[in-house]
């Protein structure tokens, strides 16, 4: 690991103004920073202990109904708030369908929101990378393959997006609060992450300096209550990144859909809404063939970028599959296996 | 600098100068305290053989920073026993046989003492499995493993309504 200073401020203001430095890094959790320092994907100089800055670390009611989540709550602690479990059902399982029960502890909200991908060439100083690098190409994009994305991908950068709470979180049209050099301001969830086009090192909408404070889950999804749900298609039963994961939510009433959420991931180097397979379901029957119609929808814009054709069609049945969850309603207790595709067979079916 | 912190380990005050911010917690334990019950399996947080609690929560002491920890209270496998009496998780992984080569055994235990104070697994096999998969055994005694967790969670249980009356606590 490269050496650097370490600064634990007692203000967002000290903070910001710490961080603004060129080749300075906020350290929260360090589930993911420290890892990339290990292998030394990433060397800042100096390190910004965010950890203990006051005002962080709780989960507050909206008053129209959402629920704003200090950005330093740690996962574990917003999976186990009895609001989120109530009015955000599918933001609990997707926190429990990631990492492990000791990252859980460790890794806060505004850290999960950040991560970086976990692709091998990334995650490899060797390997030429212009996410990491700016402008050093791609040595990925001849040998993409499972976890790579399969939309909104450019011949720059072929990531994916590892997040699974980001995913309900752009279904539900969270909102992130920001404290920079320039003040407060608010970002969309859906706009935080960008698309690689031919600037992959831009990886997000902060600016140099800039800190998640908050995340702020509207009112409005929490309508959707029980009927939302996260699906999420592993290579093992636990503890393991999406291949393939969906967030959806629906409200049917006489038998019609009359809203409906749905957004994908680990296609896309952002959680991946999809508006067009909402427009879809609006007015149709709950039924397989409206979800099918909708899952064909989402992936319309599709194409492998390597050896991943499979994720276009396990997209389509996991989104597919995740709207007859959501149509189903979350049973009262959480399952076993929190998003898993085996949650309702049992033990002796995988074990 | 060389920052001064002051933690409690195993129920011990400790008084420590870090000469670089790059010790982890791991390396602390190991090198520099004489713990070297957490062991350096991954050092990336996939094995979790370095799992301790710190604050009563289990995370990895490999992807912790030492320097971050000023106050804590961080409890290893080493401050596990009562005097000479070992805590119920680790007679159960005796009694059940719960590790082979016993590398991943002090992550293990110390993974399955959080779980069960988090009370959330219950008395479901499935729920132990999920909630002890940071945890990898490279010789496959789960089995045995998932058996200690749920023999030491009833018999925890069980002296926790036997001492209801007196002190009202759950035991941890």
């Amino acid at each position: 690991m490269r050496k650097f200073e370490y600064l634990r401020p007692t203000s967002v203001e000290e903070a910001v103004a710490a961080a603004s430095r060129p080749g300075a890094a906020y350290l929260a959790g360090g589930t993911n920073l420290l890892d990339l320092m290990k292998t030394g994907a990433a060397g800042p100089e100096l390190l910004v202990d965010v950890t203990r800055l006051p005002g962080l670390d709780a989960i507050e009611p909206l008053t129209d109904g959402g629920l704003r989540v200090g950005a330093m709550v740690r996962n574990a602690d917003v999976a186990r708030d009895a609001a989120m479990r109530r009015n955000f059902p599918m933001v609990v399982e997707a926190l429990l369908s990631g990492a492990s029960g000791q990252l859980r502890n460790m890794a806060t909200v505004g850290g999960n929101l950040l991560q970086r991908t976990r692709c091998a060439w990334f995650q490899t100083p060797e390997a030429a990378c212009g996410r990491r690098d700016p402008g050093a190409g791609c040595d990925a994009r001849d040998q993409a393959g499972r976890s790579h994305a399969v939309l909104g991908w450019s011949e720059r950068c072929v990531a994916a997006n590892p997040s699974d709470f980001c995913v309900p979180l752009a279904a539900l049209d969270a909102q992130v609060e920001i404290a920079g050099p320039g003040g407060r301001r608010d970002v969309a969830l859906r706009e935080l992450h960008r698309l690689p086009g031919d600037t992959p090192h831009v990886e997000t909408a902060l600016a140099p300096g800039e800190l998640i404070v908050a995340l702020r889950l509207p009112g409005a999804g929490a309508g959707f209550g029980r009927f939302s749900r996260y699906l999420k298609v592993r290579e093992r039963t636990s503890y393991a990144f999406a291949l393939v994961s969906a967030a959806a939510a629906l409200r049917v009433e006489g038998g019609a859909i009359l809203e409906a959420r749905l957004a994908l991931g680990g296609v896309a180097a952002r959680p991946w809404r999809a508006v067009e397979a909402e427009a879809a379901l609006i007015g149709a029957a709950p039924d397989a063939g409206a979800f099918r119609a909708a899952a064909e929808a989402a992936l319309e814009a599709a194409r492998p970028s390597g050896d991943n054709a499979f994720k276009i069609e396990l997209a389509r049945r996991t989104a597919a599959r995740a709207l007859a969850l959501a149509a189903a309603g979350a049973p009262e207790r959480m399952p076993a296996l929190p998003a898993s595709p085996f949650a309702d067979i049992g033990a002796p079916a995988h074990a | 600098m060389t920052p001064r912190l002051t933690m409690t380990v195993n129920g011990k005050a400790r008084e420590i100068a870090l000469d670089d911010p790059r010790v982890t917690l791991l390396d602390l334990l190991r090198d520099r305290l004489g713990l070297t019950g957490a062991k350096k399996g991954c050092d990336r947080g996939q094995c979790g053989a370095c799992t301790v609690l710190v604050d009563g929560r289990r995370v990895n002491a490999c992807l912790t920073l030492a320097v971050g920890l000023d106050g804590a209270d961080v409890l290893t496998v080493e401050g596990l026993a009562q005097g000479g009496a070992l805590h119920p998780v680790q007679e159960a992984f005796i009694a059940h046989d719960g590790f082979q080569c016993g590398f991943c055994t002090p992550g293990q235990i110390m993974s399955a003492v959080a779980l069960i104070a988090e009370g959330e697994a219950g008395d479901d096999p499935e729920r132990i499995r999920e909630g002890m998969s940071g945890n990898l055994c490279r010789c496959g005694a789960h089995r045995g493993i998932v058996d200690a967790v749920l023999d030491a969670q009833r018999r925890m249980a069980g002296d926790a309504q036997g001492r209801m009356g007196k002190d009202g606590e759950r035991a941890a």
